[in-house]
């Protein structure tokens, strides 16, 4: 077991090395220089100069990998040209609003898919099976930036259910910061008027970011239902009297449940690209909506931030997964 | 045979049908259209739906109905452009990569795990805005990181075939590598990244669209579907028409290659039929 979970993070290293390899190679493409950009247009021919070499801007590629390796191994990510802020600062102010968001969403995920999957699976062929399929077809092939559009039109703007873009009113304070994510918070230190309207601000950020990934989990919980279902200690459970919920619950979904947690944890890389376009939508002041600010005006210290942050936490999940599944499945192990 | 199979699958064929309908839009766009896509009518903007503009009209008085039909155009090539791009680079490091396997093999997996470890659209993104804002640049961005599936399913599909008889008989009787490559592995994994290929227009089209909505791919005035949705936010209870075309063709679209790529799977490998 040990030796299990050493090779998969010995691996999640050497993606790590790759990843900033990959990041920095990116931030050299960018055509526009970035001492220019961040000292601006009035800047001084020898400010440019001074500034690119306090960068180290004007030492070799290699070096310039070296020290920006160097940096990194310390935890500094260097300087956003946009905030003009450590872009590591920056990062630790939007991700709690990303976790959140993406936590709610894999919430929707889990409690939508699984059960509409296993409801699928056991009513075959009849109209409920008919119409979860065509739900899964309609959420995985939906533009999920028209979701959130229509959600935030229909329910803030129209009907006036739920509240609108952001992740509180403006009228209330955020909570005292012990995780960063607000619903958390308020419900450590007994905020409920907080608590309350940072669910009700989450509700359709979440909705609109799990919607692909319920579509993806409800397919695979029903097909993997479907393949125990067939099977013949299924039938022989069945045959020696045992209740349809044992026979379900016990037999089936227990043996079910790999393939769909091996899902469940490659949908965190698809929640966190579509975290990219929620964000925008809803105004979400999370790493999505940082780093398409930063493209946008090509602060690329801050994009290499959230490249390699985003980096980290998606392997990070796969690894875990793995290792859960490992302690559930132990044949996986051998490979 | 495969084909008869194919045709028993009903929602394969209605997926099918689908794309049919789209290919012939995106083709025939400027017959079909009944108006220019970019010609503008500030007078007659933000019209409904009529028996003049079908689907309406946009801030800018063009017809909607006439942007949809080339916004076929668009997505239908940049799917395509992205798919031939990814698998043709994919294929060949994959088959390279399982045929020789060793070091070669290792280095190379390793490679694609570190594309594995970006969320996709944040690396395209990076590299969309790296190049520059542009719809060509966006099909590089998403091929860029779309080519790692092909070489891990075409190096896992090489390696099952590598020890299997006909390659060994093959081998036998003397075939070089090339021939070996060309007549023998190619061939036999065609059918999963045919697969592979049907499904990854799908989720290519909402990606190029996503990049579009957020900047990054296509700019307006293009007759593009995520820069129409972009174009027509702020009137989305107001002027439903702006939007709702162009999401429900990206809908159907993207449904009808998902559809197909189930469908393939099913009758090319039984094993996985529900």
């Amino acid at each position: 077991m040990a030796a299990f979970i050493l090779r998969r993070l010995g691996g999640l290293i050497f993606v790590l090395i790759g990843v900033s390899l990959l990041t920095f190679f990116l931030a050299q493409m960018v055509p526009a220089d970035p001492a220019g950009a961040a000292l601006g247009s009035n800047a001084r021919e020898e400010q440019i100069a001074a500034y690119r070499k306090q960068l180290g801007l004007d030492e070799p590629v290699v070096v310039q990998y070296g020290i920006y390796m160097s940096r990194l191994l310390r935890g500094d990510l260097g300087n956003s040209i946009r905030t003009r802020r450590a872009v590591a600062d920056d990062l630790r102010d939007f991700l709690p609003a990303t976790v959140e968001l993406t936590l709610a969403a894999m919430l929707v995920t889990i409690v939508l898919g699984i059960p509409l999957g296993i409801i699928a699976a056991l009513n075959r062929n009849t109209w409920i099976d008919a119409s979860a399929r065509i739900l899964a077809l309609i959420g995985g092939a939906m533009p999920i930036f028209y979701v959130g559009l229509v959600l935030l039109g229909v329910f803030y703007r129209q009907l006036q259910w739920l509240p609108g873009p952001g992740r509180l009113d403006s009228t209330l304070q955020p909570p005292m910061q012990i995780t960063g994510l607000y619903t958390v918070d308020a419900l450590l230190t007994g905020n409920w008027p907080v608590f309350a309207n940072a669910i009700a601000h989450l509700i359709l950020p979440a909705i609109t970011l799990g919607l692909f990934s319920t579509a993806v989990l409800l397919r695979m919980t029903r097909s993997s239902m479907l393949e125990m279902l067939g099977q013949d200690y299924v039938r022989t459970a069945k045959a020696k009297g045992l209740g349809e919920r044992v026979v379900i619950g016990r037999h089936v979904f227990k043996n079910a449940l790999p393939p769909i947690l091996t899902i469940v944890g490659i949908l965190f890389g698809s929640l966190l690209s579509g975290a990219v376009l929620t964000e925008t939508i809803f105004n979400w002041p999370g790493i999505g909506r940082y780093a398409t600010t930063s493209v946008t005006t090509l602060d690329y210290p801050a994009v290499m931030g959230v490249a390699l942050v985003a980096a980290i936490i998606y392997p990070l999940a796969n690894t875990l997964v793995d290792i859960g599944y490992s302690i559930i499945d132990p044949r996986v192990r051998a490979d | 045979m495969l084909l008869r199979r194919f045709s028993k699958e009903r929602t394969a064929v209605f997926g099918l049908l689908v794309i049919v309908i789209f290919a012939l839009i995106a083709v025939l766009a400027p017959l079909l259209a009944p108006y220019d896509p970019l010609k503008q009518d500030i007078p007659n903007g933000l019209a409904a739906p009529s028996a003049e503009h079908w689907m309406g009209t946009d801030k800018l008085g063009r017809d909607v109905f006439s942007r949809m039909l080339y916004g076929a155009r668009i997505s239908l090539g940049a799917g395509l452009g992205v798919v031939l791009m990814s698998a043709v680079i994919g294929t060949l490091i994959g088959i390279v990569a399982g045929y020789i396997g060793g070091w070669a093999d290792e280095a190379i997996m390793r490679v694609t795990d570190i594309f594995f470890a970006f969320p996709s659209l944040i690396l395209a993104m990076a590299i969309a805005g790296a190049l520059g804002p542009s719809l060509q640049n966006a099909l590089i961005a998403v091929a860029v990181v779309t080519w790692p599936v092909y070489a891990r399913l075409i190096r896992g599909q090489v390696l099952i075939l590598r020890n299997r008889e006909f390659v060994q008989a093959a081998r036998a009787v003397g075939a070089g590598h090339g021939l070996i490559l060309r007549r023998h592995l190619f061939p036999n994994t065609l059918s999963p990244l045919l697969v592979q290929a049907s499904f990854d227009m799908g989720v290519t089209i909402l990606a190029v669209a996503g990049l579009s909505f957020i900047g990054f791919g296509a700019q307006p005035p293009t007759p593009e579907w995520g820069v129409m949705i972009s174009e027509g936010r702020n009137y989305i209870t107001t002027h439903w028409w702006l939007t709702f075309f162009p999401a429900m063709a990206m809908l159907l679209a993207v449904a009808g290659f998902n559809l197909v790529g189930d469908g393939l799977r099913d009758v090319l490998d039984p094993r996985l039929r529900r």
